[in-house]
């Protein structure tokens, strides 16, 4: 009790951290987790019991109305190639054999398995697919754009397009006679197989009867539940008695639901969202401030430039000044020394002319 | 083509030569095929143009004319962030090509997926009908949309300096930096989101390619897509449209090669180095010795290690021609990776006569886009200020 609750207390946490980090808009954009609905219908596809009459695909054409085949449903030759879905069959059979030689071949029906958590509708920009709760996968054609997102994500191969037509292609696949069982019908393969080798019912009641019947003949099937995890499970569920690879089922698919592989990334718009303007603002106004200080240096530089050729220029004028001035100095001294000269001169003249005088005086 | 009647009544641009050049007979012959594929495909359904089934519903449309053609258009966001955000003002002059490149880049993507998908006018309902949020399409799809109205907008001011326009001009200039902004935001979402579209197939995708770091590597190589474009973009505009290159054009051009080149060649190693690393987180060392293993080592050693190393040594060596060769092997590198993922790589468990090859008359459509595109740039460079700076806002740049 401790552990659960404490267990769930963690995970409270860890959903709000999440919130936190990713924002509102991580919910509206995750797929949430979900197990199936309760009480959802599915069909036990028991490959042992199937005869390959081609029954099931023959009912499958008639209760949807599709085109008539090239072959017959009574001609068994088409079980020489293998088939897949396509947009003029729902479902179809193979056989596979061991070898060349095998009197016992097994008979496989594939068609849509429903997949509870279906990747196809997990990936349609439109949501043209959902998830009924009565099990089957039921496709909108009135909203679907035809990018075909859906048949890259199906693992399971299914759904085909109607690629012939111009104007309104479909995307088209089994729909587990959605509105046959809202009637309260049989799906029509389930009706038309002679050998019950395809039972209709409750998902997790035709879990226990297929387990029931792997402990009663445990020598007859393999021990497993083909579907029951498969991609998180299907409304479609198979059991056979070779490994399921040998009967053109993969293995390798895993348990996780198709959604799981997304989710994560959708989760991180928000944070791109979030993050990316602020750290891009960050990085421009770091880079703008680089800018200013280089701009800013580079202004400081010029004025340093400038004043120090101010002041040399100063300082040439001061000397070519105080040069001029010397040589105004010289030239006034040189003046003054001139006129003192010629002063002198001329008094010493006058001097002489007086003596010169005085001696004719006296005379 | 009309365009060329357009050209002839127009005085800026130099009297047209003879219309029988070798360039307007090879897009004349790609667009008249591909408008008769056109009237085909929206007549006849996809059926009669594609070699599309129910196991490859993605041909080369998707992973050539979208995946590879999102990854190229990158340069426009690659670029104006290096410039507006990170203030490498010395590039410059290599926005407005770079922004066209982008802009007409997505806005082809946009006219090739009405070619794609099944009904091409229900293409707004993921808006206005129903919402599937859970879809990384969905994603894609709104920032595709949002970025093509960035990049219209970062565009449009050299419209309006052709048209004269310079009021309504200012004021988006005025704008420059949200809207980088807002391109790198979507830029990264879609980048990425466009590899997250494949996380959802694990059974489909050969373990080489796919990881679950697929967002991570269409990113960072959409990065490398768009600065190779950049380089490879600018080198043809420089040897056909020279006459329309101003002086700072041209002076800045190889300035910006040998910048570019060295952030591809880093990008580059980066790429390769993390796609190592991926491929040893998940142990898929074994992969390497089958045939898939072979092409990627192709892939990896032809198209991401040698342009890495080329770049490295066509920027230190200052080595214009060999940059711009590089250029070419890298854009290459991008669309086989994209091609790689979305058709030769996916399904790899079908027998190979299941495998799909390409209609000619995808690959018709494909190239007829390709043309669109270049014809669209030959029209806007020759007439609008893209390679040189209108002299009237030259002293705003
Ligand atoms: S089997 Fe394919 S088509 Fe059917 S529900 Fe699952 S994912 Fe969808
Ligand atoms: S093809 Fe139709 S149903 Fe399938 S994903 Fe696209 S829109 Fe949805």
């Amino acid at each position: 009790m401790m552990s659960v609750s404490r267990r769930k207390f963690l995970g409270w946490l860890g959903a709000a951290g999440a919130g936190v980090i990713s924002g509102g808009a991580a919910n509206a954009a995750s797929n949430k987790h979900f197990k199936g609905y309760p009480d959802s219908l599915g069909v036990l596809h028991d490959t042992t019991l199937c005869v390959g009459c081609r029954s099931c695909e023959a009912a499958c054409n008639k209760v949807n109305a599709l085109p008539a085949p090239q072959q017959d449903f009574t001609d068994t030759t088409v079980l020489e190639r293998k088939r897949r879905t396509d947009s003029a069959a729902f479902t179809v059979v193979n056989r596979f054999k061991q070898s060349e030689s095998d009197k016992q071949p097994v008979f496989v029906k594939k068609q849509c398995n429903h997949c509870l958590e279906p990747a196809c509708a997990s990936v349609c920009f439109v949501g043209a697919f959902k998830k009924s709760p009565q099990g089957a996968v039921i496709y909108d054609e009135s909203v679907c754009v035809g990018c075909r997102y859906c048949m890259i994500a199906c693992p399971f191969e299914i759904p085909a397009y109607e690629y012939d037509k111009a104007l309104t292609p479909r995307v088209v696949k089994c729909t587990m006679c959605h509105p046959r069982v809202l009637e309260g019908k049989l799906p029509g393969c389930v009706e038309a197989c002679p050998k019950e080798a395809l039972l209709f019912g409750d998902r997790d009641k035709l879990i226990k009867a297929a387990r029931k019947r792997i402990e009663r003949f445990p020598e007859r099937y393999v021990d497993h539940i083909y579907g029951e995890h498969e991609m998180g499970g299907t409304s479609w569920l198979y059991l056979s008695g070779s490994s399921f690879e040998q009967i053109g089922m993969r293995e390798d698919l895993g348990v996780t639901p198709a959604p799981k592989f997304t989710e994560g990334i959708l989760g991180a718009v928000p944070v791109v969202a979030g993050l990316w303007p602020v750290l891009l603002t960050g990085i421009y106004a770091v880079s703008k401030r680089k800018d200013k200080v280089a701009q800013e240096e580079q202004s400081q530089a010029v004025s340093e430039a400038v004043t120090q050729a101010e002041s040399q220029a100063d300082a040439k004028l001061k000397k070519a000044l105080a040069l001029a001035k010397k040589e105004k100095e010289m030239a006034v001294k040189k003046e003054v020394k001139k006129a003192l000269d010629k002063a002198t001169l001329a008094k010493k003249e006058a001097k002489k002319k007086a003596q010169e005088e005085a001696t004719d005086a006296e005379k | 083509m009309s365009e060329e009647a357009v050209l002839n009544t127009n005085p800026i641009t130099p009297p047209a030569q003879s219309l029988y050049t070798p360039f307007n007979v090879v897009a004349g012959i790609i667009l008249i095929v591909g408008f008769i594929v056109t009237i085909l495909r929206f007549t006849g359904g996809l059926g009669a143009v594609t070699n599309l089934n129910d196991n490859y519903p993605w041909g080369i449309w998707i992973g050539f004319d979208l995946l590879a053609g999102v990854a190229l258009a990158a340069g426009g966001f690659v670029t104006s962030a290096a410039v507006y955000i990170f203030g490498m003002k010395r590039y410059h002059s290599a926005v407005r090509p770079a922004i066209l490149t982008g802009f007409l880049g997505y806005a082809l993507v946009v006219i090739a997926l009405h070619y794609d998908v099944g009904r091409p006018w229900r293409l707004p309902y993921p808006f206005i009908a129903q919402q599937g949020t859970t879809s990384i399409l969905f994603e894609v799809a709104a920032c595709v949309a949002l970025y093509l109205t960035v990049l219209f907008i970062e565009f449009s001011p050299a419209a309006m300096e052709w048209l004269g326009l310079r009021r309504a001009r200012n004021i988006v200039i005025k704008l420059t930096m949200v809207l980088t902004i807002f391109g790198v935001i979507l830029s990264t979402l879609h980048q990425s989101s466009l590899g997250a579209m494949f996380l959802i197939a694990p059974s489909k995708l050969h373990p080489l390619w796919y990881s679950s770091h697929l967002p991570v590597y269409f990113f960072i190589s959409s990065i490398i897509a768009g600065l190779s474009m950049v380089i490879f973009e600018s080198s043809l505009s420089h040897r056909y449209f020279a006459h329309k290159m101003d002086q700072t054009h041209l002076d800045e051009k190889e300035g910006v090669a040998f910048g570019f080149a060295k952030a591809a060649a880093l990008v580059l190693f980066g790429y390769f180095a993390i796609k190592v690393v991926g491929i040893a987180m998940d142990n898929n060392w074994h992969y390497l010795t089958t045939g898939y293993g072979a092409w990627f080592l192709v892939e990896m050693l032809g198209f991401v290690a040698l342009p890495c190393f080329l770049y490295a040594v066509g920027a230190r060596e200052k080595n214009l021609n060999l940059i711009k060769w590089t250029s070419a092997l890298a854009v290459l590198g991008i669309v086989l990776n994209r091609l790689n993922i979305c058709v030769i790589a996916f399904n790899y468990h079908l027998p190979s006569d299941e495998k799909y090859v390409p209609h000619w008359m995808e690959i018709a459509i494909s190239l007829f886009v390709v043309t669109l595109g270049v014809v669209a740039f030959r029209f806007i460079v020759t007439r609008m200020p893209i390679l040189y700076a209108h002299p009237d806002y030259q002293e705003e740049h």
